[in-house]
């Protein structure tokens, strides 16, 4: 056990063990989180995991054991360096893409890689190698990090980038901060010239339309992402929305800004009994019907287009106590649209239907070598909770990722074996030999570095 | 407004003078660790503080240091009118108890440091046609309980302090705030066992930024805790004593 807190500070002492969850809540650990706005490692022989917001969706953010010591970054939170010509900004790693947005969008900044929710740390995004809308055309979050200064297992402080300590670099993005503790992210942001986007949707009635939707918005616009309602089948399989974006020039904005709405929050954990597959039924087709089959222009604030579940804190209590499991493959370009068919197929046969299914094109993938994104078609969906049916169907799912060369995203995943992961995963070898040469005892480690990599618990 | 700020690399301080930062104050940050300042100054340089932030090292309980770092702040901001002090010691009842070094090192930092520079910053502040003074002390010193009596004395020293000399220096100009943040999730109260009405730093500093705006000699932050240390204060000691917290 380390000494957990500065003792002229105070809040001296162990922290207490706490439950530990990920934002699907499913697992739990027990574990010791140490918040500190200063990120150091603490001294003694506990195994160490950083953790932002809590956003990954698993085991990622979970302690391996109960001698476990969670870094907790959310309070190393400060702007470190911004340079208004070139947007490049240097954080300390567990500042917010909240935060960012609050701070830099007004001046006319944007991040240049976003998941769905702002709830995310620099850190965490650099961690995951988070991916957005964008993916197509941009590519991962990594890909516009300049540099990074990592705290390794041995206490030093290390500088790394695409061109300085590259294989450490490579192996810190997407890597789930099990290289080192990150403290100092520097990246560039995006130059825009409104917080609003010009949204076009337009209704899809298969797959096939879905995807060719898809491929043609690649070519025009920045943003794209499809919903689809994982219950239709046959004829209709595949039906959906794709949405597509571009942000909004200052002419196209006229000045106005988007109104500030306060978020509601979900109170307490719902019965499990409400995502039933009835209700989620109705919510799809009311969905789809808001829609239409038309296709629709109009300009949307910002977070209404990137964020659309934040607008309800706490959301992931909807889905009950036993909370849910969150998958999401990437299935290459060249296994077709076969296996992206016979994956829904599979969901709408269980019915264990999906709140929320995301379909969404990738383009190449980035050299880190864990990172998720490769070159072809992302599935992204909820299945709530139920024991080991939902396991076992995610296993399910796995083999026919693996068997069409895809792979699965760590920060989504809770219950992929090892086995499996491996065949996903060609520069696994890789990441491990970096490992081994920075954290030889892995002193850092995870619920699911251990589940994966063989890590000690 | 020109605010020299003592302690705010982080928690509550941090968060208040991010606010400040975002305002157009212009800032002269002073504390412990020179590292940690430079960090800070540049944190609220990008947030749109006015002019650079320079900073000066003190510690609260050197106050030989005091006169020196407010001539600091002086030449760099020209002449503050605003004075916050969040630096400050913090240990649980039992680790106070148990080591008596610590403990004299809390009290004179909480009560004696504090109140020499409060004083000092007074009567500059005075000479000049008046400012703010707003110090951080604790609903700890409100009302002396088993479980924190040390650490409650130095704030309920620092607390009557305070009110002295708001009473004293009004009419020559200087308003003094007295913060009495009740339980506030930051780096200080890591570990300790969260309880009903704990409040986060960014809202507590919106509390006391209105409270400086305003004028109020005593703010709680967050504000339920103004109701739970009044109920808290009125309890007859016997059921103190029972009560066990």
């Amino acid at each position: 056990m380390g000494t957990l807190t500065d003792p002229e500070q105070g809040g001296s002492g162990a922290a207490t063990l706490e439950a530990i969850g990920g934002w699907g809540r499913r697992p739990v650990r027990a574990g010791r989180v140490y918040r500190s706005a200063r990120l150091t490692l603490p001294t003694g022989a506990s195994p160490l995991l950083p953790r932002g917001l809590g956003r990954a969706y698993g085991d990622a953010a979970l302690p391996a054991s109960t001698e476990g010591l969670v870094i907790d970054t959310s309070r190393a939170d400060r702007i470190l360096d911004f340079d208004p010509a070139s947007g490049l900004l240097t954080c300390e790693a567990g500042l917010s893409l909240a935060e960012i947005l609050r701070v830099f969008l007004p001046r006319g900044w944007f991040p240049p890689v976003t998941p769905g929710t702002k709830f995310v740390t620099v850190g965490g995004c650099v961690a995951c190698d988070v991916h957005g809308k964008n993916h197509h055309r941009d590519g991962s979050f990594g890909g516009f990090v300049e540099g990074l200064r990592l705290r390794a297992a041995d206490g030093s402080s290390v500088v790394c980038g695409p061109s300085r300590e590259r294989e450490l670099f490579l192996a810190t993005v997407g890597g789930m901060g099990l290289t080192g503790l990150i403290v100092e992210v520097t990246f560039r942001l995006r130059r825009i010239e409104s917080p609003w986007i010009v949204r076009e949707t337009q209704g899809m009635r298969g797959l096939d339309e879905m995807l060719d939707g898809l491929r043609v918005s690649a070519r025009d616009w920045p943003y794209s992402v499809g919903w689809i309602d994982c219950l239709a089948r046959g004829g209709a399989l595949g039906r959906g929305v794709l949405m597509r974006g571009r942000h909004a020039s200052r002419d196209e904005a006229r000045g106005r800004g988007p109104r500030a709405r306060p978020a509601p929050r979900v109170p307490c954990d719902a019965p499990e009994w409400l995502l039933n597959p009835a209700f989620m039924r109705l919510f799809n087709r009311l969905y789809h019907a808001c829609y239409g089959a038309g296709r629709e222009q109009r300009l949307v604030s910002y977070e209404r287009f990137f964020y659309p579940l934040d607008a309800l804190l706490d959301w992931n209590r909807l889905y009950g106590r036993r909370g849910f499991l969150q998958y999401q493959c990437a299935l290459p370009h060249a296994a077709g649209a076969a296996p992206v068919r016979a994956l829904l197929e599979r969901l709408a046969g269980v019915g264990a239907g999906s709140f929320l299914a995301v379909i969404k094109d990738f383009g190449p993938g980035s050299e880190a070598y864990l990172s998720f994104p490769v070159a072809g078609i992302t599935l992204s969906l909820d299945l709530p909770y139920r024991g080991r049916p939902t396991e076992e169907l995610v296993h399910e799912l796995n083999a026919r990722v693996v068997q069409a060369g895809g792979r699965v995203y760590l920060a989504k995943d809770a219950v992929t074996r090892a086995a499996d992961f491996a065949l996903m995963m060609p520069r696994l070898a890789e990441w491990k030999a970096v490992r081994d040469r920075w954290d030889p005892h892995r002193r850092f480690r995870s619920a699911q570095s251990v589940r994966l990599f063989g890590d000690p618990a | 407004m020109k605010a020299v700020l003592v302690g705010a690399t982080r928690g509550m301080g941090r968060a208040l003078a991010r606010l400040l930062a975002e305002r157009g104050a212009a800032i002269f940050l002073l504390g412990r660790d020179a590292a940690e300042l430079a960090a800070s100054a540049r944190d609220l340089e990008a947030r749109g503080a006015h002019g650079p932030v320079r900073t000066a090292v003190l510690d609260l309980g050197a106050p030989g240091g005091f006169a020196p770092a407010l001539d600091a702040a002086d030449g760099a901001l020209g002449r503050f009118d605003t004075v916050v002090v969040t630096g400050g010691l913090f240990a649980r009842q039992a680790e106070l108890a148990a080591d008596f070094l610590r403990l004299e090192r809390l009290l004179h930092v909480n009560f004696t440091g504090t109140v020499v520079f409060c004083q000092m910053v007074a009567e500059r502040l005075a000479t000049r046609g008046g400012g703010t003074i707003c110090v951080f002390s604790s609903v700890a010193g409100d009302r002396p309980r088993r479980s924190n009596y040390l650490y409650g004395a130095s704030k309920a020293g620092l607390s009557a302090f305070l009110d002295g000399l708001g009473q004293a220096c009004a009419e020559r100009g200087v308003r003094v705030v007295c913060v009495r943040p009740g339980f506030v999730k930051t780096e200080m109260t890591a570990g300790l066992p969260v309880p009903p009405f704990a409040g986060e730093p960014e809202t507590v500093a919106r509390t006391v930024l209105a409270a400086m705006e305003a004028g109020r000699p005593v703010v709680y932050a967050p504000g339920a805790w103004r109701w739970v240390m009044l109920v808290i204060r009125a309890m007859p000691r016997f059921l103190i004593r029972r009560l066990r917290f």
